[in-house]
């Protein structure tokens, strides 16, 4: 009788508040190191134009290589749901491959010793190649997951109906897919825009190379590296809000 | 309906789901029900006859149809395969668990095949779905995706969709187990409907009393052979058989 005056705190209460309490401290003293850092911004405003060169270069990339990657990723997932074993088995080899070694060397083979021998030049052209041969790889095993997740019983129900194949796929099971793998997918993209920062090691003059170079002259390392910390925040962020507003746009399960 | 079935089997892993089955229906039956404890293989062979499946042994034809000879598996693009598929399109096939497209609204669900399968230009086919789905009255529903309907609504549009193309045979497998008994009802009615509109029509039920008013012969199945069949007031009134009276005596007894 005499505890009955204490507020009585779920569990999950406690969990929530525990949570945010830490967070809010985590953001606090992370600020807190931000401000009191002498900045020395005047160092690295005459090269702001580089920056926003390379930042430009870095969507230029990420938006072509975005594309690329949904066509091979597409072609990947076909091979590796294919009802022959050749496409099967080569996908599959592709996919480990990709996804089981470095991404710095896949650009150093591709771009030394691939490119020349396709007598390719561009830098550009090389840069979206390879990153979207690595993404690619990562995205059709979404893929992949997203079309077998669709139950046994909406098969069944489409080959009941007379759907063929194709069909099933195109009216059926792709569109109940998209809309299971679209969070997944807006983290591969966002993947793909901060992987674009390793192309800097073929002389892409692409944001982080550009942030390296401010630094190299200026020695000033966090006011070349924070504004390339908001420049892919800048990238990265609208992706997850269109990726947001696609899942409540197609959503049917209510 | 004409339907002979000579030593059909089929085997699912080391389970026996039907095992030598013989039956011989033909006109003027034109609703035939199966009952019979579950796992009895009821379900397996609504799925042969409705040619979502072939016998492992055994022949199976409906009208002149050749539905699978267990000697000769399917393959794809085959005269075989053809004649299925051309079956299942011109049959309609309602699943105890609906399986209703659930990114599509009721209209789409019972259009869709209509278009894509039996060639209706869009707007015949929305016409036709939107009458059938006022036969069943959910002319009200017709917007709405699955998720919004109750699971009388649903099943009834899963019946509209399997109506839609006019079906020669019409297979409900236990159209109402997944149904509460007010549901259950609402669904009953529009079946019985069906049967006095002379829609031919194969379904397995757990509904005795259904079973009895609706069907012309009546079929009981028990680990995977027929144990007795026909007439319902004969196998309801004066079961033959120890296992069916037993059955009969334990489902009616409440």
């Amino acid at each position: 009788m005499l505890l009955s005056w204490r507020v009585r705190v779920s569990p999950r209460q406690t969990i929530a508040w525990t949570v945010s309490l830490g967070l809010g401290a985590t953001f606090c003293f992370f600020f807190w190191v931000l401000l009191a850092h002498p900045w020395r911004w005047e160092a690295v405003a005459p090269y702001a134009g580089n920056l926003l060169a390379g930042w430009g270069m870095t969507l230029a990339v990420s938006a072509a290589a975005l594309l690329m990657t949904v066509a091979i990723a597409g072609a990947l997932t076909a091979g590796q749901l294919s009802a022959f074993a050749v496409p099967r088995a080569l996908s599959r080899f592709y996919v480990e491959i990709v996804r089981g070694t470095p991404l710095l060397t896949q650009i150093l083979i591709g771009f030394y010793l691939l490119a020349p021998v396709l007598k390719i030049e561009n830098r550009f052209v090389v840069g979206v190649a390879i990153l979207s041969a690595f993404a690619g790889a990562y995205l059709s095993e979404i893929f992949r997951g997203g079309i077998l997740s669709i139950p046994k019983s909406q098969w069944e129900a489409a080959r009941a109906i007379g759907l063929t194949g194709a069909q099933t796929y195109r009216y059926v099971v792709i569109p109940q897919a998209v809309r299971r793998v679209l969070p997944a997918t807006a983290g591969q993209f966002a993947n793909l825009v901060k992987d674009s920062s390793l192309l800097y090691v073929i002389g892409l003059g692409e944001f982080t190379m550009q942030a390296r170079e401010v630094n190299a002259h200026t020695y000033a390392t966090f006011e070349s590296y924070v504004p390339l910390a908001l420049g892919y925040l800048a990238l990265t962020l609208p992706i997850s809000f269109a990726s947001r507003w696609m899942e409540e746009r197609f959503r049917y399960e209510h | 309906m004409n339907i002979e079935l000579t030593g059909v089997s089929r085997v699912y892993g080391a389970t026996r789901a039907l095992s030598g089955v013989d039956l011989a229906v033909s006109d003027p039956v034109r609703v035939l029900a199966l009952i019979g404890p579950s796992g009895g293989g009821k379900s397996t062979l609504l799925r042969l006859l409705g040619g979502l499946e072939v016998p492992d042994t055994g022949e199976i034809r409906f009208d002149s149809t050749l539905l699978g000879r267990g000697d000769n598996p399917v393959k794809s693009g085959t005269a075989m395969a053809t004649g299925l598929s051309e079956h299942r399109k011109r049959n309609g096939f309602l699943f105890q668990a609906f399986n209703l497209f659930p990114h599509l609204t009721a209209l789409e669900n019972v259009a869709l095949p209509l278009a894509k399968v039996h060639g209706l230009a869009p707007d015949a086919a929305r016409e036709r779905a939107l009458a059938c789905l006022d036969r069943f009255r959910l002319g009200d529903h017709a917007a709405k995706r699955p998720a919004e309907l109750s699971g009388g609504q649903q099943q009834r549009v899963a019946l509209a969709r399997a109506m839609a193309h006019r079906p020669r045979l019409l297979i409900l497998d236990e159209p109402t187990s997944a149904l509460d008994p007010e549901m259950t009802a609402e669904v009953l009615e529009v079946i019985a409907e069906l049967c006095r509109d002379g829609q031919e029509i194969v379904l397995s039920t757990h509904e005795m009393g259904f079973a009895r008013a609706v069907a012309d012969e009546v079929v009981f199945l028990a680990d995977g052979e027929i144990v007795e069949w026909g007439r319902p007031e004969s196998l309801f009134g004066a079961p033959k058989q120890a296992a069916v009276k037993g059955f009969l005596g334990r489902v009616m007894r409440w």
